[in-house]
């Protein structure tokens, strides 16, 4: 097997008493999508938190491209190609959707004219080519996570961590969204997804890594996941997955 | 070149004020109304643009003020090479503050408090220390040449502020249209995502405060030669830092017109009221607070905020008056 991009190895995280995350390990293969999923306070954010070099693991190591980039601050991280999308979107609300994005394209092109170029051309892969005028404060919530994804592509990451692009959007609007993230894996970008939109899950990605309670409890392809006892137990409870089997065979 | 446009109409104008009238008291205010401008310039890029609020330019002001004076009264440095030195000592004096807070993480009110701490320090120390006259304070010695920037006229002088204020017009647009200027702006809205894109926050900060510095600082220089006498509650005293911020707040925060509108707003407002108060002490001070008040609560883009609303409604009326006329034939 080839040298995936990123290797996250034994990572935990304490806050005070709190074991956020456990030895976790993660590996996001060169060019696919790999998704990361678990129930709310799973320590998902936390872990990409680590990874885009926002918070300090407190044991363990970050391994991307073959280097060791434990600690290393998200301005550098963003240099080597790492960008993130944050769960609670994070618009510069008083600029431009335009404005916006030229901020990530920048950091390749330090020309303005450049930067706004690019930063169009970013805007219509994500499907933003009409609203490029508006102010950031102005767009819908499926606008703004959008916004979120192409100011992230214009820094033209090689690997992309999605928080939960699809949260709070409607199901014709994840519909449209979809697609989207196919292309820009399509363009050789790796995507690592935390995402509880498990339609969206099945379909895009091809490894799954459940995280529950700060550790990882499972991994493999999406299809062998969702019928995981572990991972049913972890998102509904200690003994229901042999609740359902035997709901399951009583109905049948 | 088109963007340069108003800040050349701007300038040219002012310019010709000398040759309308030769009043002092005009000149003489217009003069430091143009000193506010420049000095509220300064905390503009770092408070405005950046998001950083300072309450102490008082540092940059009083330090700028204080090389030219003491290099000049102890050293027989000629004063125009003590601009320059000015402008670069309060540049380092930027620097350092902005090192010491940012690289510690101070943001908001504590970046605020800690810089209102540095230029009292500055104050304290300029009040007992022999090179700065300590109480005493330093007058510069009457020379009367422009060799000296020194003149007989109060044109001169407003033709030197014009140019500074002029200069600090470009270059803040100049930042506005550049990768530095987006930065600045971006880690104001949201510092996370900026660094997230890819933005050393701390490394653009800091850059926006030396600049910032220097700014002020040449203020401080040309405060200096101007009135020729600067004790350390002049140079260093809270009143600046409260112009500093005060003309910009007032006048649009991050605009590159607002200081230069907010100083004319603010200073014409105290010369009515020292009209109408006759010099009651104080009370100019209860004004300005006032004023204050009100453009936060109500007008928080300031004057140029104001404007922009008016001529935003004016173009949708005149949209919408075409468009009613038609309504009304059918």
């Amino acid at each position: 097997m080839v040298e995936p991009l990123l290797r996250v190895e034994q990572v935990s995280k304490r806050f005070g008493g709190l074991l956020a995350l456990d030895r976790a390990s993660l590996l996001a293969p060169a060019g696919r999508i790999t998704a990361l999923i678990g129930p709310n306070g799973a320590g998902k954010t936390t872990l990409f938190s680590i990874i885009a070099g926002f918070a300090p693991p407190s044991e363990g190591r970050i391994v991307y491209d073959g280097a060791d980039v434990t600690g290393e601050p998200p301005h550098r991280l963003a240099r080597r190609g790492i960008a993130r999308t944050f769960q609670i979107v994070q618009p510069f609300t008083t600029l431009t959707v335009r404005e916006n994005i030229a901020v990530g394209a920048h950091l390749s092109r330090p020309a303005r004219a450049d930067a706004l170029a690019a930063a169009g051309d970013v805007a219509r892969t994500v499907g933003l080519g009409e609203l490029l005028d508006r102010p950031a404060a102005t767009l819908t919530v499926a606008g703004r996570k959008r916004l979120e994804l192409a100011r992230a592509l214009a820094i033209e990451p090689r690997l992309l961590l999605l928080d939960e692009v699809l949260a709070g959007l409607n199901p014709s609007e994840i519909r449209d969204m979809m697609p989207i993230i196919h292309t820009i894996r399509d363009r050789g970008i790796t995507i690592v997804m935390i995402e509880h939109v498990m339609q969206a899950v099945m379909s895009l990605a091809e490894h799954v890594f459940v995280l529950s309670e700060g550790r990882i409890i499972a991994e493999g392809p999406p299809q062998a996941i969702a019928g995981d006892p572990r991972v049913v137990e972890a998102y509904l409870g200690h003994g229901a997955a042999s609740r359902m089997l035997a709901e399951g065979t009583g109905h049948a | 070149m088109r963007t340069f446009a108003p800040i050349l109409i701007v300038t040219a104008l002012l310019a010709t004020v000398p040759a309308i009238t030769s009043s002092n008291v005009v000149l003489n205010f217009l003069v430091v109304a143009l000193l506010i401008a420049l000095v509220g310039q300064g905390w503009n890029l770092l408070g405005g643009y950046g998001g950083q609020y300072s309450f102490g330019h008082a540092a940059f002001f009083g330090t700028g003020a204080y090389a030219t004076a003491i290099l000049q009264v102890h050293y027989g440095i000629n004063a125009w090479l003590g601009l320059f030195i000015g402008i670069a000592a309060g540049a380092l004096v930027g620097a350092v503050i902005g090192a010491l807070s940012f690289r510690s993480g101070l943001k908001g009110s504590y970046f605020a408090l800690v810089t209102l701490a540095f230029a009292e320090v500055l104050r304290i120390i300029a009040s007992v220390a022999p090179i700065t006259g300590a109480g005493v304070g330093t007058l510069i010695k009457l020379d009367l040449r422009p060799e000296a920037f020194q003149f007989q006229s109060r044109a001169p002088f407003y033709w030197i502020i014009l140019v500074l204020v002029g200069l600090s017009l470009v270059l803040i647009r100049m930042i506005e249209d550049s990768r530095f200027g987006a930065y600045l702006v971006a880690l104001r809205e949201n510092e996370d995502a900026a660094q997230a894109l890819g933005v050393n926050t701390t490394m653009v900060k800091l850059l926006a405060m030396t600049i910032s510095a220097a700014i002020t600082a040449a203020g401080g220089c040309f405060y200096a030669q101007y009135f020729l006498f600067i004790d350390a509650g002049i140079a260093y005293g809270p009143w600046i830092s409260v112009e500093a911020l005060l003309a910009p707040i007032i006048g649009g925060i991050g605009t590159v017109f607002g200081p230069l509108l907010g100083a004319l707003v603010v200073k014409t407002l105290g010369e009515l009221t020292k009209l109408m108060t006759g010099d009651a002490p104080g009370l100019d001070l209860v004004i300005y607070g006032s004023v204050l008040i009100l453009v936060i609560a109500f007008a928080p883009r300031g004057i140029t905020g104001i404007l922009l609303d008016l001529r935003h409604r004016l173009v949708s009326l005149r949209r919408a008056a075409p468009a009613s006329m038609g309504g009304g034939h059918g």
